[in-house]
């Protein structure tokens, strides 16, 4: 059986996953999740949106993680498992939340770090999920 | 100052706390407070603006009629806002409106609500279209970990620690011991916040505020009804901000998964908390440099920190040193949150912005016994809410 995701139309799976924005016709505002209805943008009367990837990597806006298991309806693991969660910056313009990739905590990331998007079953179900994962460059590997 | 002032006739509370009995009675008390303290009889209020509860992000109980209603009808008009966390303070922006209109005299405004204990959870069943819900069904992003995503930046960008959050706690919870109406009235030391679990990375549990039971309440009146009947000790309202975002808005809130893009249209100058606090300064026709003691939105101590820069105490990147030379603690150039802040009380959500107005209003008055900031003559508050609320309300003597 092939895993689906968590939700539907927010992110493509497979090799090289991606967030799924779209972007105003008429003023070309990108938005995530997906916009429908009107454009946010005060000055346009934009109502139609095309579907657009977004970039893969970004920059750390900054991040933290729950030591504590958060209520319903977050689906938590027994027993439950801290993890991570970052607020990235890509380049399209805005920030968008994610949880951290699967081995990595807030010692393996700072505010301007880059990040990589990738797909991951949940903590606690077998759907996928996107997630940010530090980019570790060449070379600083051999530092650590 | 401002040609939009309104007069304080009086304030009240009801004590913060987990007290296990109806908002409404809560509120009444807090009402009835009010009304003592301004010498104005029940059966001359013409409105009462009502703060709505919230439950999970939302609107819960109508309250303007609530209230009216358990205070004994007097035919009052009525009115109830809804503004999460600003919701005292655009409730008494209706009122004021009215009063200056001359179509109200004087005006109740009372706001109160009770909460459950823990993390606030999103409303039951699956709301799918709901970010609030989406929130901790697709991430478990809790509200502790959006306070710690801003001061975890501070940290890498203005070299912030875990010492300089816990002594915000330390300040406050020292401010609180002589306040009546707060819920915890006891002594803190650094230790005490840095050895407390760690909730989200850099946040201890004593870091982020509770949340509790709890009712303010503000009556209202013109200048000319306070200088007529001789009351209010001369309060004025100066100006009440309840500005919303501008479009894009960079800044991750809660409880949205994302921002606006900036990619079409430019980021505005100011944040959207910048903006609330400027204007206020705008409408009152002060600047920064007159306010001489400030009640903000602790919710946790590192927000406390953010706050005293958005509203212009001191340059970005700056509210560290200040903390740290003792400046916004009582006695100090700014004293911050005298009343102990929501450090000392607990969130309750419509009645905390009229409790920062309440606070104001008694250290203007030199009434604010055990916590008097000596000499204050302007006031400001500030806090933000989820959906593009917050506000910001000026007050003088």
């Amino acid at each position: 059986m092939t895993a689906t995701p968590a939700i539907d139309g927010w992110f493509t799976t497979g090799p090289d996953p991606a967030l799924l924005g779209s972007r105003c016709t008429m003023c070309g505002t990108v938005f995530f999740p997906q916009k429908v209805g009107f454009c946010a943008n005060p000055a346009c009367a934009g109502e139609e949106f095309e579907e657009t990837e977004l970039s893969r990597r970004g920059t750390v806006w900054s991040y933290t993680d729950a030591q504590y298991q958060p209520p319903a309806p977050y689906v938590a693991p027994e027993p439950f498992v801290p993890f991570a969660l970052a607020a990235v910056e890509l380049p399209e313009g805005l920030v968008v939340l994610g949880q951290v990739a699967q081995g990595y905590g807030v010692a393996d990331l700072h505010v301007g770090a880059e990040v990589e998007l990738v797909v991951e079953p949940e903590h606690a179900s077998e759907q996928l999920i996107w997630r940010w994962k530090p980019v570790v460059e060449m070379g600083e590997e051999a530092d650590q | 100052m401002s040609r939009h002032d309104v007069a304080v006739a009086g304030v009240g509370m009801h004590p913060w706390g987990k007290w296990g009995k109806n908002f409404v009675e809560y509120g009444v008390h807090a009402a009835r407070a009010a009304l003592a303290d301004s010498s104005i009889a029940w059966q001359d209020v013409d409105l009462v603006v009502g703060g709505e509860t919230v439950r999970n992000g939302y609107a819960g109980y109508v309250a303007g009629s609530t209230f009216a209603s358990a205070l004994g009808w007097n035919g009052a008009r009525i009115a109830t806002s809804y503004a999460a966390c600003a919701t005292g303070a655009q409730a008494l922006d209706t009122a004021r409106a009215r009063i200056l209109a001359g179509m109200s005299e004087v005006a109740l405004v009372v706001g109160a609500d009770t909460t459950p204990k823990g993390f606030l959870a999103p409303n039951a069943g699956e709301r799918w279209e709901d970010p609030d819900w989406l929130r901790f069904r697709l991430l478990g992003m809790t509200n502790p970990a959006y306070f710690a995503l801003y001061a975890r930046r501070r940290m890498d960008l203005y070299g912030a620690t875990p010492e300089d959050f816990a002594a915000v706690k330390v300040k406050n919870a020292r401010h609180g011991l002589e306040n009546p109406n707060a819920r915890y009235r006891k002594e803190v030391s650094v230790e005490d916040v840095l050895t407390s679990a760690v909730v989200s990375d850099p946040l201890h549990l004593l870091d982020i505020c509770a949340t509790s039971d709890g009712a303010a309440a503000v009556v209202l009146c013109s200048t000319e009804y306070a200088a007529k009947h001789g009351i209010g000790g001369g309060v004025r309202i100066n100006a009440i901000s309840t500005v919303t975002p501008t479009f894009p808005n960079t800044v991750i809130d809660m409880p949205l998964l994302s921002t606006d893009s900036a990619n079409a249209v430019g980021a505005p100058e100011q944040t959207f908390k910048e903006a609330i606090g400027q204007a206020a300064y705008d409408e009152a026709g002060i600047d920064p440099a007159d306010v001489s003691v400030a009640e903000v939105y602790d919710l946790s101590t590192a927000l406390e920190l953010d706050w005293i820069e958005d509203l212009q105490l001191c340059k970005r990147g700056e509210a560290e040193a200040l903390l740290r030379a003792g400046d916004t603690t009582i006695g100090g150039r700014i004293p911050v949150n005298p009343s102990g802040g929501l450090a000392c009380f607990g969130e309750a959500v419509p009645a905390q912005a009229l409790a920062q107005v309440c606070e104001i209003a008694w250290q203007l008055r030199g009434r604010a016994t055990g916590r008097q900031v000596e000499g204050a003559r302007v006031g400001i508050t500030a806090n933000q809410g989820l959906f593009g609320h917050g506000s910001s309300v000026i007050l003088s003597v």
